[in-house]
């Protein structure tokens, strides 16, 4: 079973990523599913009725305001970065955490790597699918990278300069 | 300036653990080309033509003559005994090994220094107006305000792979001297009606391919509320601006393509969601910020001195450099000295680790230990007592820095071009030094009066050719360098770009043509016009006829 980086801990990934909506007249694959955004709005039925837990993923130009009012019944809501250099998913990852409030798993999917783990920890992500030719276990380190950050975001919501002002 | 306390050391010790692991992955094998690059890119390094080139940030351009003696050793140990000014307000090292770059970073560090996001598509290093804090034409000081958009913009986790690489100006004084209008976001520092400061807020305007000129997206944000509508509008530019082409990702782009109000509009609205949120400032935080950039010990002293006076009757060399290169001081009896880095023969922008420690010493001689950089490639001392005015002036001299040609037409700024550049279609420099040798006189450079010149060895434009009054932009045609003219550029608070003369030129004929259009200024100016008013006043018509009259 593949692996993921969940909560700073290497886990068993127990999801299976669809990459394309699967088909109407054919029976959805056993387990938990990650499915694409527009489909699982337009098949919100069919999902509901899925024995295993469904997850939605987005593509780095969807809009996470699509799902605004419905992230509470998602368990795992899933951000594809189609190459690392396109920064659009950190945008996604705050919105989702801090503006719709979802709590669940937040995964980083595609060009996950371990240079841009701690950004994307940073926006809210607590998951990573790190690619697939990538050590999992070094990835892991890149988590790590700096014990302390100026700005305000989904891991510290109060900048430094609130933070140095209680610490005098 | 600005002092670290152990949360900002903290940070950039961790960057150069986290940078000397990616280099060590890199060389080992483990890190691709193409994944290496982006994170060397926000350390500013890049591969040039020759070898890498660093690039150290310098903030908002201050810098304390501890760090130019660490930035002289640096060139001495790692690289060839000489660093770049750039027109960020940047150092750049034009040699060093890749393997190296880690430890000059560890160096950098015990002086408070780093290269962060000196490059790559991420915010860059906030510039400002180089007289920041003396300027007596002042609203307020931008230093404390570069200083908070630094630590917001450093690692800012949402903003570290934009489209495109981004740019933010701060100007504070009545006279724009930090170019905002052609910056991704020009933020002017004003009071309103109640004496309240704030931002005037400017987005979109740039150099490049696609030259623009920002635009006015908010005429008052108040201070407490910076750092929250930057967060809005580099959220509405990285979820929206274009990917697809690098050459139309900037900002500048969606202004265009969404219109000024509609950018606005997603602007606003974005920030309505976050406005108050934990990020709004402080005032203890201004306070705290603003505190490091206090008033320096000054002397109460007479607004003007008699042995000054004295000097500049006796010693007409001496008077020209005070005309040329000081400023007025908002407080009496100091001055604002700029060195030029722009003789003769040497690459604008270029000092050697001899000089920077000279200068270092002059600094803390006469300056309070503290000196600047400017956009236009200059080094200035800004709290220099008039009294002192003339044995610096003699160290000046000593030390190469003391050419009296501070705004004047061999005051270029100049990229590095083809020398070094990777990017670059033709070579600059030899431009510069073929202009700087044919005008080299300097009564007559006094006469054609405040004039800039500005070199670009190609279209993204570093050299700001597009705001030269006089623009010389370096093209490639089938393999051979030529040169484009433009006239009618500025880079002020009147920003306007230029306009090209015509087909382009051979490298040898460059100093005929700037003497052709200085003919035409000369016989056409009335006594008070700048060769900028001249050119506003006549257009281009009669330059371009001057120029191309005899060609054929």
């Amino acid at each position: 079973m593949p692996k993921l980086i969940k909560n700073q801990d290497i886990i068993d990934d127990n999801y299976q990523l669809l990459e394309t909506a699967p088909a109407a007249d054919q029976p959805l694959p056993e387990g938990n599913l990650l499915v694409p955004l527009a489909d699982w709005l337009e098949n919100q039925q069919r999902y509901a009725n899925h024995q295993g837990s469904v997850g939605v993923w987005l593509d780095s130009h969807e809009e996470p305001e699509l799902l605004a009012s419905q992230v509470q019944s998602l368990p795992v809501i899933a951000i594809n970065f189609p190459q690392f250099t396109d920064g659009r998913g950190y945008s996604t990852g705050r919105l989702l955490r801090e503006r719709f409030g979802f709590l669940g798993e937040l995964r980083a999917i595609g060009d996950v790597l371990r240079d841009q783990l701690f950004y994307m920890a940073r926006c809210g992500f607590n998951a990573f699918a790190i690619r697939a030719d990538r050590c999992i276990d070094d990835a892991l380190n890149g988590l790590k990278d700096f014990s302390e950050t100026y700005q305000a975001a989904v891991d510290q919501p109060q900048p430094l300069f609130r933070r140095r002002m209680q610490a005098e | 300036m600005y002092i670290y306390d152990q949360y900002d050391q903290t940070i950039v010790d961790e960057r150069v653990t986290q940078f000397r692991e990616q280099t060590r992955r890199y060389l080992a094998g483990e890190l691709a080309d193409t994944e290496f690059l982006p994170l060397r890119l926000q350390n500013g390094l890049y591969i040039q033509r020759f070898a890498p080139m660093l690039r150290v940030a310098i903030p908002y351009g201050m810098a304390s003559s501890k760090q130019l003696r660490k930035l002289a050793e640096i060139a001495r140990k790692y690289d060839k005994g000489y660093v770049h000014f750039s027109t960020r307000q940047n150092v750049q090292y034009n040699w060093p090994q890749l393997e190296q770059v880690p430890d000059i970073l560890a160096e950098l560090a015990t002086v408070q220094m780093h290269a962060i996001q000196t490059s790559g598509n991420c915010i860059r290093n906030t510039t400002t107006d180089q007289f920041a804090g003396v300027a007596a034409d002042e609203i307020v000081d931008p230093r404390p305000y570069c200083e908070i958009i630094r630590q917001w913009s450093t690692f800012h986790p949402e903003f570290a792979f934009l489209p495109r690489k981004f740019k933010i100006a701060v100007n504070a004084a009545k006279q724009d001297r930090a170019a905002a209008l052609v910056h991704d976001i020009g933020l002017y520092l004003v009071k309103n009606e109640a004496g309240e400061i704030g931002f005037k807020v400017i987005v979109g305007g740039g150099l490049g391919r696609t030259p623009l000129i920002g635009t006015v997206i908010r005429e008052f944000l108040p201070e407490q509320h910076l750092l929250s509508y930057l967060d809005a509008v580099l959220r509405v530019y990285n979820r929206y601006g274009r990917r697809d082409n690098k050459y139309k990702a900037r900002i500048k782009i969606l202004v265009k393509a969404l219109g000024t109000e509609l950018f606005s509009q997603k602007v606003e609205a974005e920030w309505e969601h976050i406005k108050d949120g934990a990020t709004t400032l402080t005032q203890q935080e201004i306070n705290r910020v603003t505190s490091h950039f206090s008033v320096p010990a000054y002397e109460a002293l007479p607004a003007t001195s008699q042995q000054l006076a004295q000097q500049l009757a006796d010693d007409p060399n001496f008077n020209h450099w005070y005309q040329q290169n000081v400023n007025a001081h908002k407080v009496p009896g100091y001055s604002i000295v700029t060195f030029s880095l722009k003789p003769t023969g040497v690459a604008p922008g270029d000092v050697t680790d001899k000089q920077l420690e000279a200068a270092a010493d002059l600094a803390d001689q006469y300056s309070f230990g503290e000196a600047r950089v400017s956009h236009q490639q200059n080094l200035v001392l800004a709290d220099v007592k008039q009294n002192d005015l003339y044995p610096l002036w003699q160290a000046a001299i000593q030390h190469g820095f003391a050419t009296p040609n501070i705004g004047l037409l061999t005051d270029i700024i100049c990229c590095p071009g083809g020398d070094f550049c990777a990017l670059a279609n033709a070579k600059s420099i030899p431009i510069a030094e073929a202009i700087q040798s044919r005008f080299d006189d300097l009564d007559y450079l006094h006469d054609i009066g405040e004039l800039d010149l500005n070199i670009s060895g190609c279209m993204n434009a570093c050299g700001h050719h597009h705001v030269g009054h006089i623009g010389i932009l370096g093209v490639d045609k089938k393999g051979e360098e030529f040169y484009q003219v433009q006239v009618g550029g500025n880079a002020g608070s009147d920003a306007s770009l230029g306009k090209i003369l015509g087909p382009s030129f051979a490298k040898e004929d460059v100093p005929n043509v700037i003497a052709k259009l200085l003919t035409v200024y000369v016989s056409q100016r009335t006594p008070e016009e700048r060769f900028i008013d001249t050119y506003r006043r006549i257009g281009i018509k009669p330059f371009k006829e001057q120029v191309y009259a005899k060609a054929h």
